[in-house]
């Protein structure tokens, strides 16, 4: 049964949100960005380095060990939150933007020739654009896109002629400007039926909604934990472990080897064939309590949270100015996450973004790494709202209420 | 801290919504020139006339941004319009000095000190207004957009113009 989330009571393990800006509270509305992090997290992080910290399957004294079992514990931890068969394949990288470049460039380079094709679609990240624009660059690659139809959705009436043929598909399970929330199952099974393997950049998916790898029908899933209350500088790369086998390493040092003679090397097996040098230890520390959080909260009840409270934002904003106010990608809260990109009458959204800040209200301004979708929805930059589980219903008042100042200031 | 009033003085305004020189010249003759700040996908086009003995006589801006990026094309239209080529020169170098004043220079009311402008006797005027925007180093990019696009199309000018005999 999914309990409603007590928001009152999340907003209390997050230190930051006691900061004030210019006397008055802080609205964090930018969670698509870089979610905040709960005092549980900032803890675990602290207590490793106060207490364990050393490097990890290096040391055979105590405190290396204690580093090494909370450094794979992490990763057994992120394993059962997005449903992996085994920790096996799971990678630790940087952020979703070097695992897809893990991709691009390991597997990418083993098994794409010139002329071979890789179609992704127009909602895309520049972190699931610019690798392949790279190998279309230096192998001779073809690129195709699933495009954008109606109400932010992709446009699939094409998906045979268009998957036809590729290598590889690749897509965002949640749009980072649009909310949108493609059909990864059904255009994953379109792409295994034509024998292309499937990468779903999950950066705004995982920390939102229940994930399992097995259901979205993906062969890589790429995470990046500051989303997910985590810390920064880590992410995962979750692979099919048959493809990860049989992929050559990609960034090559220690860690990732077994032997290493001077005319040449064998690498480790997985998960650390990926895993050169030393890895982020207490960044891992710090996702694995973020899944804790997560996990204690229920992913459930943060997906209902979260869609209950983008419907009373679009009904907020809808109703209290109008025609003043466009709102890009689906219009049911039940088809989307909780990100509202927006156009607010002809004001820039960097305007916007400035006066918002006044009031303490944080909104992202910008193009949201999303260059070719900006071009498309023919805007060149929007506002944008995004929600978590420590926001709520009076965080969406304060937004419409600087909203309208901001419509003072420039009238 | 500071403020929005420090960002979004009265004249600034007044630019942003009533801008000044807005349009386009026929090219060419005109020079035109792109400008573009791809973080916030402002782009601003200036259509530059220049006479034979090296005057603007007339100058349009074209393309949509913030309130801050046009208000200062606005603005930069009007100061520059009318002036010789080395005088829009000085002018852009004692806009860009006030440009530069990094967060570091600014004390603890937020006011910037020993705000130099490194060009003599240069007047910037209502161009002072747009002083503000160092205080907010994210924006100031937006500010020296149109004349950086400027600085271009006098460079394009002076390479086209004839050599001195």
């Amino acid at each position: 049964m999914t309990m409603q989330l007590d928001v009152e009571r999340i907003k209390k393990d997050f230190p930051i949100l006691d900061v004030g800006v210019r006397g008055h509270r802080l609205v964090y509305l930018d969670s698509a960005a870089s979610s905040q992090k709960p005092q549980a997290v900032l803890d675990a992080m602290t207590r490793y380095y106060e207490t364990t910290h050393a490097n990890v399957h290096r040391g055979v004294y105590a405190i290396a060990e204690e580093a090494t079992r909370l450094f794979e514990e992490a990763r057994a931890k992120v394993a059962a939150f997005i449903g992996a068969p085994s920790p096996r394949g799971v990678v630790f990288t940087k952020n979703v933007t070097e695992g897809i470049n893990l991709v691009a460039q390991s597997w990418g380079r083993a098994n794409l020739r010139p002329g071979d094709a890789v179609l992704l679609t127009e909602i895309e990240h520049h972190a699931n654009l610019v690798p392949w624009l790279m190998l279309k660059e230096w192998l001779g690659i073809e690129l195709r896109y699933i495009p954008l139809g109606e109400e932010g959705q992709l446009d699939l009436s094409d998906l045979d002629r268009l998957v036809d043929g590729v290598k590889l598909v690749g897509l965002t399970a949640m749009s980072n400007v649009l909310g949108t929330l493609p059909p990864v199952r059904r255009i994953a099974d379109a792409a295994h039926a034509a024998g292309a393997v499937v990468l779903v950049d999950a950066a705004q998916y995982v920390p939102h909604l229940v994930t399992d790898v097995a259901e979205l029908g993906a062969d890589f899933v790429g995470l990046t934990a500051h989303k997910m209350l985590g810390p920064t500088g880590i992410g995962v790369l979750w692979g099919r472990e048959s493809l990860l086998d049989e992929m050559p390493p990609f960034l090559g040092g220690g860690e990732m080897i077994r032997d290493v003679r001077l005319d040449g090397f064998t690498p480790n097996e997985l998960p650390w064939k990926f895993e050169a040098g030393t890895p982020p230890i207490a960044e891992a520390v710090g996702l694995g309590a973020a899944v804790d959080y997560l996990s204690g909260l229920g992913m459930e009840s943060v997906r209902a949270h979260e869609i209950e409270l983008t419907a009373y934002a679009l009904r907020t904003l809808t109703e209290r100015f109008g025609d003043d106010i466009v709102i890009h990608g689906p219009a049911e809260p039940g088809m989307r996450g909780g990100v509202v990109s927006f156009s607010f009458k002809d004001l820039h959204p960097h305007d916007v973004s400035q006066v918002l800040d006044e009031w303490g209200v944080c909104v992202r301004a910008g193009h949201h790494c999303a260059k070719p979708l900006m071009r498309r929805l023919g805007v060149g930059a929007t506002a944008r709202a995004s929600f978590y589980v420590y926001n709520d219903e009076a965080d969406v008042d304060a937004l419409a209420d600087a909203l309208d100042k901001t419509s003072d200031l420039f009238a | 801290m500071p403020g929005l009033e420090d960002l979004y003085r009265e004249i600034i305004l007044d630019h942003y919504r009533n801008p000044r020189n807005r349009g386009e010249l026929p090219s060419p003759p005109a020079y035109r020139v792109e400008g573009f700040n791809p973080l916030c996908g402002d782009e601003i086009v200036v259509y530059l006339d220049v006479s034979e003995d090296g005057r603007v006589v007339d100058l349009r801006i074209s393309g949509q941004g913030c309130s801050i990026s046009q208000s200062s094309a606005s603005m930069m239209s009007s100061a520059v319009k009318g002036k010789t080529v080395d005088e829009a020169r000085s002018l852009i170098r004692a806009f860009k000095a006030m440009m530069s004043i990094h967060e570091q220079r600014l004390d603890a009311d937020g006011q910037p000190e020993d705000a130099v402008i490194e060009e003599p006797g240069v007047k910037l005027g209502d161009l002072e207004a747009l002083q503000g925007v160092v205080k907010f180093p994210v924006r100031i990019k937006c500010a020296t957009l149109s004349w950086n696009t400027l600085q271009q199309g006098l460079d394009e000018a002076d390479q086209a113009a004839p050599s001195p005999a």
